[in-house]
């Protein structure tokens, strides 16, 4: 009834091209941004802060990065955690380096250098394919982290190897360290999402996504119709670790203060990322979203049910969750292997039908 | 119908769970599971029985029951950061996150929201500078500590030189193995011993590599910064290349029953560093048989009672306790707040009359607190297993750490710290 083109007419070419082509769900885009932008930072407390939504922001960019490469241009990659260290260290090494810059541009130009090692890193898809590039980026992976273990400088010859985020400013508020107000660290989280998802969302639909999905999709044929895999190929890779850096940056200096290389971008973090994009949806910017909603919320939610709400040993709820994600994950894969994205597509086609459906 | 029953079901249920606010409130960041599992369960056993003996013997502490809210963390930051966050507001005393990575995340954050945090030998060394670090602490010893009493021990065994001799440190390759890095090759000037330092990765099931350097290089002495799976292979190791056990010695964190079990009887010698008493032969346990164990209060499967962890664990609790009433003594106020029991760690003073109180006499080093020391005096002992008897049991009294290296080191390190986050050392 509310959900459908009927009626809404559209009488340009950039109208009829727009990214939401029905008019309720551009009012429910504008809607979510509203509240996110203006309700959410009046409610939230550190508690909802750092445990859902700070994270929820981050790993979404990461996922919306993991998703070109692995769900638009079809390169599988389990080197999420690394280039995300990369990005955590680039990070720090500008913020000690250049304590007067902003520290925006620090995460951008992360993003920038973690691109950079990305792309390098991506030159081996050019002759390999399929489980043989997983495992390159594998090395990708362990290389990385053993370099920001290993070399003293990476982390200032701190005596631990630890990298520890000094307070940061935007506008006058502190945005890192231990003082940051918890409205303020979600909103440079979410600027820095809604930046990522909109450029993600207009390249995936532009020359450049179409050239990812045709190497996706069939790569000989792509390139007997005048696709360039070099290109296609580095530019996934590259703008891929470029979200994955920011979201590199931003878990280090705005989500957790300090980490280490080991310890926070092994190589759980790269399944982790994955299950997210292949839960949400391969090549869908919304199922980034959906997935990391899924992995960061639902365990808590699962803990607060069983610890705090029913008072089970914690123990037994730490094994219950792991058991209960499992599940979950499986019983997704095997009903539903085209992820949450899928299941949001199916529920518009029955909204345009609702309530006359034929 | 239905609807209406199933939503007086969960009000009614949700009423019955909500805990009913405690007065002093003393969390327990524990794991449970993971891989570091073996040595959380038996810590936060015993951080928790103690807690629990208090409130059923005494009636709580100073007349106010004590509560220990465990929220598990799997030994990982981010989950440990979401318990930090749930727990702070439920009028938090004092932190122990028995992680050096949490801990380096809460350094900053608890200095902001006024709550201590103890971390008792792990985390920040360089926490001992009070005037840095108001709101950590890290008494009764730390890891530098622990790295000085090492060659103290190995000088002891060579009638005070080691000149020419080769220590290794076979450590974790993350920020706990890495702190006794500088205390080290600062004692290795001093005393001319050759250091070499190998690494091993989380989480250490595979250490073939490590073993066959060792092999190679024969050092005289190894120690050993290891936690979880790692020590045990690393002992099994160790005793597969034949090398001598009682020339090895692991920190605290790598001498507990869970460790030398695996390897019988090839592990008789292994030795480790401890900062209190081993074994259940204290009256403090027939108390936890009476009123926890016998009441089925006891937390978890109440089967590590007198383990090595456990009896950390205890120690842990007890600190924090004698903290606590020396804050309801100070202020009158049986209520505390976590800013008074800052102000009471921060002038803790531990006799042997406070252990002989609580029936532990002897349990651990006597020290005492200031401002400007929030780390103690620094006293280990040396612990050795005894594979037949299979029990670990203390062979050498508790004795000081090199007071003259670790303080140069740890003035640097703080001082360090202090103009990287714009900090006025100060008392006040």
């Amino acid at each position: 009834m509310l959900y459908r083109e009927a009626g809404d007419f559209k009488t340009s070419y950039p109208d009829d091209s727009q990214t939401f082509p029905i008019a309720f769900d551009r009012w429910r885009y504008w809607a979510v941004l509203a509240i996110a932008f203006l309700v959410i930072p009046f409610v939230i407390n550190d508690y909802w802060a750092s445990s859902l939504m700070v994270p929820f922001l981050i790993y979404a960019i990461a996922a919306i990065g993991l998703n070109i490469l692995t769900g638009y241009c079809g390169q599988v990659s389990l080197g999420t955690g690394g280039f995300m260290a990369v990005g955590a260290y680039a990070c720090y090494k500008l913020m000690t380096a250049f304590p007067d810059v902003n520290i925006v541009f620090h995460v951008l130009l992360a993003g920038g250098i973690t691109a950079a090692v990305g792309a390098a890193f991506g030159l081996p898809s050019l002759r390999i394919k399929g489980f043989y590039l997983a495992v390159a980026t594998l090395a990708a992976q362990f290389f990385l982290v053993w370099l920001f273990n290993k070399v003293a400088w990476f982390y200032n010859y701190s005596a631990s190897g630890q990298i520890n985020a000094p307070e940061r400013f935007i506008f006058g508020t502190a945005v890192t360290g231990p003082s940051a107000p918890a409205w303020a660290q979600y909103l440079v989280c979410l600027v820095f999402v809604t930046f990522c998802a909109v450029l993600a969302r207009n390249l995936t639909r532009g020359s450049l996504g179409r050239s990812w999905m045709a190497i996706r999709d069939m790569d000989i044929a792509a390139e007997i119709i005048g696709v360039n895999p070099l290109k296609a190929k580095l530019t996934a890779f590259a703008v891929s670790s470029f979200f994955i850096g920011i979201s590199g940056a931003l878990f280090f200096a705005v989500y957790l203060g300090a980490v280490e290389a080991g310890d926070s971008f092994g190589i759980t973090k790269s399944f982790l990322v994955l299950f997210m994009v292949i839960l949400g949806g391969l090549g869908s910017i919304f199922g980034s979203f959906a997935g990391a909603a899924f992995l960061v919320i639902l365990p808590v939610f699962l803990k607060i049910i069983g610890v705090d709400v029913l008072g089970w040993p914690t123990e037994m709820v730490a094994h219950l969750q792991l058991v209960i994600v499992g599940a979950l994950i499986m019983f997704f894969l095997i009903k539903e292997p085209h992820g949450l994205a899928q299941l949001w597509r199916l529920a518009k086609e029955k909204l345009r039908l609702w309530p006359f459906p034929y | 119908m239905t609807t209406k029953k199933l939503m007086t079901a969960s009000v009614v249920a949700l009423m019955a769970a909500t805990p009913v606010m405690a007065d002093l409130v003393f969390p327990s960041l524990s794991y449970r599971t993971g891989p570091f599992a073996a040595g959380g369960i038996a810590f936060a056993d015993g951080y928790a029985d103690y807690f629990t003996l208090l409130n059923e013997r005494d009636g709580g502490i100073g007349g106010v029951m004590a509560s220990v809210p465990e929220c598990e963390t799997a030994y990982n930051a981010e989950k440990g950061v979401e318990c930090y966050e749930a727990t702070k507001a439920e009028g938090a005393l004092v932190y122990q996150p028995l992680a050096t990575s949490i801990t380096y995340q809460l350094i900053p954050k608890v200095e902001v929201d006024g709550i201590p945090l103890h971390t008792m030998g792990y985390g920040r060394t360089s926490a001992k500078n009070g005037e840095v670090f108001r709101h950590t602490f890290n008494y009764p010893v730390n890891y530098w500590d622990g790295a000085s009493a090492g060659v103290n021990h190995f000088l002891d065994l060579n009638d005070g030189s080691l000149e020419g001799r080769k220590i290794t440190l076979l450590h974790f390759n993350g920020a706990y193995g890495k702190e006794p890095i500088p205390t080290l090759e600062a004692l290795s000037e001093k005393h001319g011993f050759e250091l070499s330092t190998i690494a091993i990765d989380y989480p250490g099931q595979e250490q073939k590599s490590q073993w066959l350097q060792i092999r190679r290089e024969r050092p005289d002495y190894i120690l050993f910064w290891g936690w979880g799976v790692m020590n045990q292979v690393a002992v099994q190791e160790a005793a597969n290349i034949g090398y001598p056990m009682e020339n090895f010695m692991g920190i605290w964190w790598s001498g507990s029953e869970n460790d030398v079990l695996p390897a019988g009887a090839a592990a008789d010698g292994y030795k480790a560093l401890a900062f209190h008493e081993m074994g259940s032969d204290f009256p403090v346990f027939d108390d936890i048989q009476t009123y926890v164990v016998d009441a089925g209060k006891a937390a978890g499967a109440g089967d590590q009672i007198g383990s090595v962890l456990y009896n950390r664990g205890l120690y842990a609790a007890f600190l924090a306790a004698e903290a606590a009433a020396d804050a309801q003594e100070a202020t009158g106020e049986p209520e505390i707040t976590a800013a008074m029991m800052r102000d009471a760690m921060e002038s803790l003073e531990i006799t042997a009359q406070d252990m002989e109180d609580a029936g532990i006499p002897g349990f651990g080093p006597v020290f005492s607190v200031t401002c400007q020391n929030h780390g103690g005096d620094g006293l280990a002992s040396v612990a050795q297993w005894d594979a037949t008897a299979q029990e670990w049991s203390l062979i050498s009294d508790f004795f000081p750490s090199d007071g003259e290296v670790v303080n140069a080191l740890i003035k640097a390190d703080s001082e360090a710290f202090a103009a990287e986050n714009d900090i006025t050392p100060s008392c006040d």
